[in-house]
């Protein structure tokens, strides 16, 4: 109640002072908590690794190790915001690259075949465990464990222990490629291609953040102050820019980027703007009230779980084209990767609560963490220590803060 | 002289932005049934949560008095050893345990940690006997109704050595002959010296127990009122609550009934679990255009059975019968199909079942009707605000925003949000299934208010409750449900609660 007053007084001062910006991170500390956190860990370890973590060929290394990771987790907020988890994604990305080698290494499909077949593959594993879990009523945990299992076992049977590789270059293209420069030329040395697009994409969020502020004014909600709103804008905007002409002294875009680009906003609209999302999430905030409000509870977790299957799907293919080679090991502790990018990006372990946008910071987190812990020369074990020990404390802080408010 | 057990002085209580609690005082003496009555929000729970001490000692300024100390309390535990125990309105029962589990939980009889059962199982039954209950010690709570696990509760308090019970709304969830029982349990303990603090809406039980009454309006002390000087009434009690006379409790109500609009008939209905139980047994009724119908009974005699049965098949199993609007017959086999026919159901426990605590008030408004406020299955934003804060204002919501939680709101606005989802359904046909429970006094009458318009928009209205003056003064005919049957109907005009109960125990004495 009292802090709803504070945004309504802060959105009505003029002036751009220090007291109304500590308000709106205060009123604001969930959504943006984490990305304060990640700009820290980043400015961390470019002070740690002598400035290796900021340059063009590492940060494009990121995106391209970080890809299948944050693919599977989009899929996997809305298992999670269901009120479900799926332990089983990592078992059924590298059974998925085992059908991909067979039909690709072995058989020599065209690959726009193996492409949908191994989709559709993902897809049919997803309606086996949503149907053992919408209409059998048997908890997901025990589903996806028993998944896990099952897909592992399947994908050693069909490599029969070995790897297979190397696959076509147009299929590593997806994964390992760049998009091409056609206004800048071969011979620039930036990637002009890059740059426009980056700011288009700019453009695209500024656009879409004003519609949104203007909506809000016509219904007197609370909305930021004139200047904090232009100054989280145009750090918004600088952030976009700086990152895409890191890029464009590389290589410019990665192929991968441009796809995960595209799923995220796929999925932000999905989850913000659409009847199937409001009641995905009104499936996991009650799930006894939504059902007596007509909301056909079982069929959204039915669903749920298939659009998990496709996206661990493409998380396969993706890192089998990186990897080049499929492997009976392939996607060994994904799925814990991928839940802690979840949880860590703000989503609740009771269902209900987590945004696309959180879970993107939460993969960012872990992934940054990974590679500059690499590079700082930390060992792998103790990687693992802190990597446990930063999900513990951003769900403690998440679960704190959802106390107080 | 040491005739005062407990004395709270200028107690204050302050949540950031919000004095929940301004100068309190309350006494209590000794062997004495202390009514707390005030409207939802007034600082009832608060007061006892400092009493208790959830709040502890620090937290709140003023002083607690307990037979002649002063007392500073860090936790439950501390103020519990002095022999005041609080029994909340939830019950804090764990339902796969037995009752001497449950009534020794936290306090074993044990020694190094190993439990003595025999000696638990010997005090558990004296305790239960002393509550009045026949059940075995190792029953466990889950196979127990309502009703006795309330006793289970008082039994727990007992094995305390309680000396003050605070009992948090406890008949809420009763039917009306549990309540009696647990009623003349408290005059019991009183006989025995025991003091209790009874918070409650049901303002009858009150006057009817009650040796004082302290009533508390928006966290202030309002006035005690001796029972033994003078006789009070419940109007009298009222007065005190809200601070102003509440001539009529019910809006006036002018029908305009017209042609039968909704009928059921040889509607029957078995347990999900029991399969051979009958829940339901051959039930047919009719409902008319701006007809609003009640359906009396007792605490599980089929109502919200009957009622979620006819809304989709939401509860049971083996259902057979068939369900008529308009005189033609509709498929309510799934709970879409009866919402797309135009029934509406609104639940007995809108926490559990009505609402998304956890989203606002706009997104629980239009979530049963999504389609309506979207294009293609996108919602559209600016739609769905001007819908939602049309409900917002039209049924006085009081909230910051309709992006507010619904967790934050009142149990009268959390209901009236239940009833904007459902208006905004659009349904013919509505049923109410305890509408007005746990709602304040004045928050009752806006509800009336509300239903009373539906009917004159033409609507058929079912009303289910268990609070019999309700079911009188809004209905327009009246069924009576007893153990799954319909055993009576009557025109409100020549309904009353004597007439009501006589078709319960009738059908009761004919049993076989």
């Amino acid at each position: 109640m009292s802090a709803e007053l504070k945004t309504n007084e802060s959105s009505k001062a003029a002036g751009f002072n220090f007291a109304t910006v500590v308000d709106f991170f205060k009123n604001n500390m969930r959504e943006y908590g984490m990305l304060v956190a990640l700009v820290i860990i980043v400015l961390y370890f470019q002070f740690q690794t002598d400035g290796v973590l900021l340059q063009p060929l590492n940060v494009t290394n990121v995106i391209l190790q970080n890809s299948y990771i944050v693919v599977m987790a989009l899929g996997m907020l809305l298992i999670i915001v269901a009120g479900h988890i799926d332990l089983s994604v990592g078992s059924v990305a590298a059974f998925v690259g085992a059908v991909a080698g067979y039909m690709l290494v072995e058989k020599d499909y065209p690959i726009i075949v193996a492409f949908a077949a191994c989709i559709a593959i993902g897809a049919a594993i997803g309606a086996f465990q949503g149907y053992w879990v919408a209409f059998r009523k048997i908890p997901a945990f025990i589903v996806t464990l028993a998944g896990m299992l099952i897909f592992r076992g399947l994908t050693l049977v069909m490599l029969g222990g070995t790897s297979l590789g190397p696959f076509p270059s147009s299929f590593r293209e997806m994964s390992t490629g760049f998009i091409g420069d056609p206004i800048g030329g071969a011979e620039s040395a930036l990637h002009i291609t890059t740059l426009i697009v980056g700011l288009a994409f700019a453009a695209i969020i500024v656009y879409l953040d004003l519609v949104g502020r203007k909506n809000s004014r016509s219904f007197n909600f609370p909305v930021m102050s004139t200047p904090l709103f232009i100054a989280k804008n145009a750090l918004i905007v600088g952030i976009i820019l700086a990152f895409c002409y890191i890029l464009a002294s590389y290589e410019g875009l990665p192929n991968v980027l441009l796809v995960l680009i595209g799923l995220i906003a796929l999925y932000m609209f999905v989850t913000k703007k659409t009847v199937i999302g409001r009641r995905i999430y009104a499936l996991g905030g009650n799930e006894k009230a939504a059902k007596l409000s007509g909301v056909p509870t079982d069929r959204l977790t039915f669903y749920t779980f298939i659009n998990m299957g496709v996206l661990a799907a493409i998380g396969g293919l993706i890192f089998t084209a990186r990897l080049n080679s499929a492997t009976p090991k392939a996607g060994t502790g994904f799925e814990l990767d991928v839940i802690a990018s979840v949880f860590i990006g703000g989503a609740s372990a009771s269902g209900g609560i987590g945004t696309v946008f959180g879970v993107v910071i939460g993969a960012l987190v872990m992934g940054v963490l990974n590679n500059g812990m690499s590079i700082a020369g930390v060992s792998v074990d103790w990687q693992q220590v802190i990597k446990g020990a930063v999900l513990l404390v951003a769900v403690y802080f998440d679960v704190s803060s959802k106390n107080k408010g | 002289m040491s005739d005062v057990l407990l004395e709270m002085r200028g107690i204050t209580k302050t949540f950031p932005g919000v004095k929940a609690l301004n100068d309190v005082n309350l006494q209590v003496r000794r062997a004495e049934i202390h009514a707390l009555v005030g409207e939802n929000g007034a600082g009832k729970s608060t007061l006892m949560k400092v009493l208790s001490g959830v709040y502890p000692h620090g937290t709140y300024t003023g002083e607690i008095i307990f037979e002649g100390q002063e007392c500073r309390f860090n936790d439950i535990s501390a103020s519990e050893k002095l022999g005041i125990v609080i029994i909340h309105q939830e019950l804090a029962l764990i339902p796969f345990l037995s009752i001497a589990e449950n009534i020794f939980l936290g306090h074993e009889t044990a020694s190094r940690g190993v439990i003595n059962w025999n000696t638990a199982i010997a005090k558990t039954q004296a305790l239960l006997k002393k509550v009045g209950l026949s059940e075995s010690p190792n029953t466990l709570i889950t196979d127990m109704g309502v009703g006795k696990q309330q006793l289970v509760e008082i039994a727990k308090a007992l094995a305390k050595e309680v000396k003050l019970l605070i009992l948090d709304e406890p008949t809420a969830s009763l039917n009306e002959s549990d309540s009696e029982a647990l009623l003349d349990l408290l005059l019991q303990f009183k006989q025995q010296g025991i003091s209790s603090i009874l918070i409650s809406h049901k303002l009858n039980e009150v006057s009817q127990v009650a040796d004082a009454i302290t009533v508390l309006r928006d966290g202030a002390t309002i006035e005690t009122l001796d029972c033994h000087k003078e006789p009070i009434s419940e109007d009298r009690i009222i007065r005190g609550m809200v601070g102003r006379d509440l001539s009529h409790r019910f809006p006036p109500r002018e029908a305009t009934i017209g042609e039968t609009m909704f009928e059921v008939r040889d509607w029957n209905v078995y347990h999900p679990l029991h399969a051979e139980r009958k829940v339901v047994d051959n039930v047919s009724f009719t409902v008319r255009k701006g007809e609003i119908v009640g359906i009396a009974g007792l605490m599980g005699s089929g109502r919200t059975e009957l009622a979620m049965s006819i809304f989709g098949h939401a509860y049971g199993k083996h259902i057979s019968g068939h369900v008529y609007k308009n005189g033609r017959e509709i498929d309510v086999r799934t709970i879409q199909k009866a919402i797309r026919n135009g029934i509406a159901y609104v639940t007995e426990d809108r926490k559990s079942y009505g609402l998304v605590l956890i989203d606002g008030i706009k997104n629980n408004i239009t979530l049963a009707n999504l389609p309506a406020v979207a294009r293609n299955s996108v919602i559209n934003e600016p739609k769905e605000l001007r819908v939602t804060n049309q409900y917002r204002d039209d049924l006085a919501i009081r909230s910051s925003s309709v992006l507010q939680k619904t967790v934050n709101l009142s149990g009268g606005n959390q209901q009236k949000v239940v009833l904007s989802k459902w208006l905004f359904a659009s349904p013919d046909i509505l049923i109410l299934d305890e509408p007005t429970r746990g709602i304040d006094v004045g928050a009752k009458y806006e509800i009336y208010t509300i239903i009373n318009r539906l009917a004159q928009e033409g609507k058929a209205v079912i009303v289910i409750s268990s609070e019999l003056p309700e079911i009188l003064g809004m209905c327009d005919r009246i069924y009576v449900m007893n153990e799954g049957q319909i055993v009576g109907e009557m025109p409100a005009a020549d309904a009353s609660q004597e007439k009501i109960m006589k078709c319960i125990m009738q059908q009761e004495v004919n049993q076989p």
